[in-house]
């Protein structure tokens, strides 16, 4: 689309962005480069020296047991989080949906988590759960469960999930809420005057209609487990015990400051680089999609 | 509603209901911590009602902070965090309003390469370059500074987009006119586009206030000076430090004054925000 009336200046339009174009090119395409250039170097032990050695920094990180273990947790994690995340939040906004009296209320009150820090998340959930005072980690005691994140890998993912999709719901309830509330209500009735259901039309009907918002927010899901549960991790767990709960992002992160090993922790900036370029196209194809629709 | 089926009413209610709990519930027990005194929160099982030492709790940490080393007094933190969302959220607005409003209202060569170039920095979020991104902004003398904190954070496609969205759906009759009558494209822009923005500018600056408050590896890596710490990473920073006698109750205070001033704004501006999440995914 674009303007049939606009306005003769020579100069105007690149002061208007050069602010903009500054701030990206310093902070985002010189470190994006930096990352592509130093994923293909090995660096001296000593610093200074570093040597071009084509694809080995990649090669090396694909024999690398840790880095399949990271994918492999990657994975796993983003599922779960996608999954209970979406399931939770879709029954959440049919339920909020059905009832009309105390609706907004509700709403109210569902809004807010999306506005704690990821970091803070991770600290509420540890307390939770912390293996000397945590309430629920009481409760769950008293029905005979022991549950320790702090040495038991599997619940620390757990844990990590539950905190994540928490810290998520609010996002999910708002835009399955909206998806809800757009679909016509003559569709619903003239089913209901068929003699079908609540069950028959959820399924039938509103399940369908709500699939395009669904397929978004797990795309936007899949992205948020990827990379925005960075906070989440390091106020949790820290990717511990051993590396149960390192994510692709906290390896990164681990691998460059901690490990200061850069040439592979810009390896791994790569491969996440295309995997973000990679789902953020997969996000706009459909939403072009829904738009034609 | 289609039909009346008042079990099922009221089962949507009890779901609702259990949703909301379930969902307010580690702030409640976080609030309650916060309200009782250190022993009290070193016996399991803990209360679940709230204590007496409410007042006595937050004050210590706004003024004096949390623990016995290196402890930074809260308010100083909230204050760095209000500095850097304002920071990151007007910084945001303005540049990405007049870059849209030159992309939109002029025709200059190299138009649509300026277009692709702001497009692409949708794609990497700072977690995934952030080891390079750090070597940049250390080699430019910003860390430790308030500059450092809130610039490179600054570029923004989505809010680029959403302006542009806006700027498209103006007639262009109001163009026409303001330049008939002999308006200059900024007298346009100051007196009729920013006033029409006002929405989509409200809209922009809760979200964006939300995710300059909530920063986390950023700030964590750029500061090593106490007083530029900001509160979230502080509260994270503490959790984590092993203390022979925690103090939970003190932590979490520290938790709920960094969870108070994004929920009050989401709370308050519950429209703008819904607005905000909705229209920055288009």
């Amino acid at each position: 689309m674009e303007k049939r009336v606009t306005f003769n200046e020579r100069w105007l339009p690149y002061l208007l962005l050069g602010p903009q174009m500054i701030i990206t090119l310093v902070f985002f395409f010189w470190p994006s480069g930096q990352a592509i250039y130093q994923s293909v170097l090995i660096e001296d032990v000593f610093g200074g020296n570093s040597k071009f050695v084509w694809f080995e920094n990649f090669a090396q990180l694909f024999r690398d047991n840790s880095y399949a273990h990271s994918a492999q947790i990657t994975v796993v994690f983003s599922f779960l989080v996608a999954a209970i995340g979406l399931g939770f939040s879709l029954l959440l906004a049919v339920m909020a949906d059905r009832v009309i009296r105390g609706a907004t209320a509700y709403k109210t009150f569902l809004v807010w988590p999306y506005a704690v820090a990821p970091a803070v998340a991770g600290v509420l959930w540890g307390f939770l759960f912390n293996p000397s005072v945590g309430i629920l980690a009481w409760m769950l005691q008293g029905i005979g469960i022991e549950f320790n994140y702090v040495i038991n890998g599997n619940q620390a993912l757990l844990l990590v999930v539950i905190a994540a999709v928490w810290n998520q719901i609010s996002y999910n309830f708002l835009f399955f809420l909206a998806g809800l509330q757009s679909i016509p209500k003559s569709l619903i009735e003239a089913a209901a005057i068929d003699g079908a259901g609540p069950g028959r039309r959820f399924w039938d009907i509103i399940f369908p209609l709500l699939s395009p918002v669904g397929f978004f927010l797990l795309v936007v899901n899949i992205i948020y487990a990827f990379f925005g549960t960075f906070g989440v991790v390091d106020s949790l767990t820290k990717g511990g015990p051993g590396k149960s709960t390192e994510i692709l992002v906290f390896k990164v992160f681990n691998d460059g400051f901690r490990g200061q090993d850069l040439g592979g922790s810009s390896a791994q900036s790569v491969i996440l680089m295309i995997v973000v370029i990679a789902l953020t196209f997969v996000q706009f194809r459909f939403i072009e999609r829904r738009v034609h629709y | 509603m289609v039909e009346n089926r008042p079990f099922l009413t009221m089962l949507s209610h009890f779901v609702v209901l259990l949703g909301v709990v379930i969902i307010a519930f580690p702030v409640w027990m976080t609030f309650v911590a916060s309200t009782h005194s250190q022993q009290t929160m070193l016996q399991s099982p803990i209360p679940v009602l709230p204590g007496p030492h409410l007042i006595e709790n937050y004050k210590k940490v706004l003024t004096e902070g949390y623990g016995k080393v290196g402890s930074t007094p809260v308010m100083m933190t909230l204050t760095n965090s209000m500095i850097m969302a304002l920071g990151v959220a007007i910084g945001k607005i303005a540049i990405s309003i007049i870059s849209a409003f030159a992309i939109v209202y002029f025709r200059f060569p190299g138009r649509m390469y300026f277009f692709w170039a702001i497009f692409v920095t949708l794609m990497l979020p700072v977690e995934v370059r952030i080891v390079p991104t750090y070597g940049v902004v250390a080699s430019l003398g910003m860390l430790d500074s308030y500059s450092g904190l809130i610039i490179p954070l600054i570029a923004s496609a989505t809010a680029t987009f959403l302006f542009r969205q806006f700027f498209l759906s103006v007639p262009d009759e109001l163009t026409e006119a303001a330049r008939v009558d002999g308006a200059s494209p900024m007298r346009f822009f100051w007196d009729i586009l920013l006033p029409m923005s006002r929405t989509s500018i409200a809209a922009l600056f809760v979200i964006q206030f939300i995710y300059g408050w909530n920063q986390y590896l950023w700030p964590l890596l750029i500061t090593t000076k106490e007083s530029y710490y900001t509160v979230v990473m502080t509260v994270s920073r503490q959790a984590n430090v092993v203390d022979s006698v925690p103090s939970w109750n003190l932590l979490m205070a520290m938790a709920m004054l960094a969870m108070l001033p994004p929920v009050l704004v989401v709370v308050f501006m519950q429209r703008q925000f819904v607005r905000g999440l909705v229209e920055t995914e288009k």
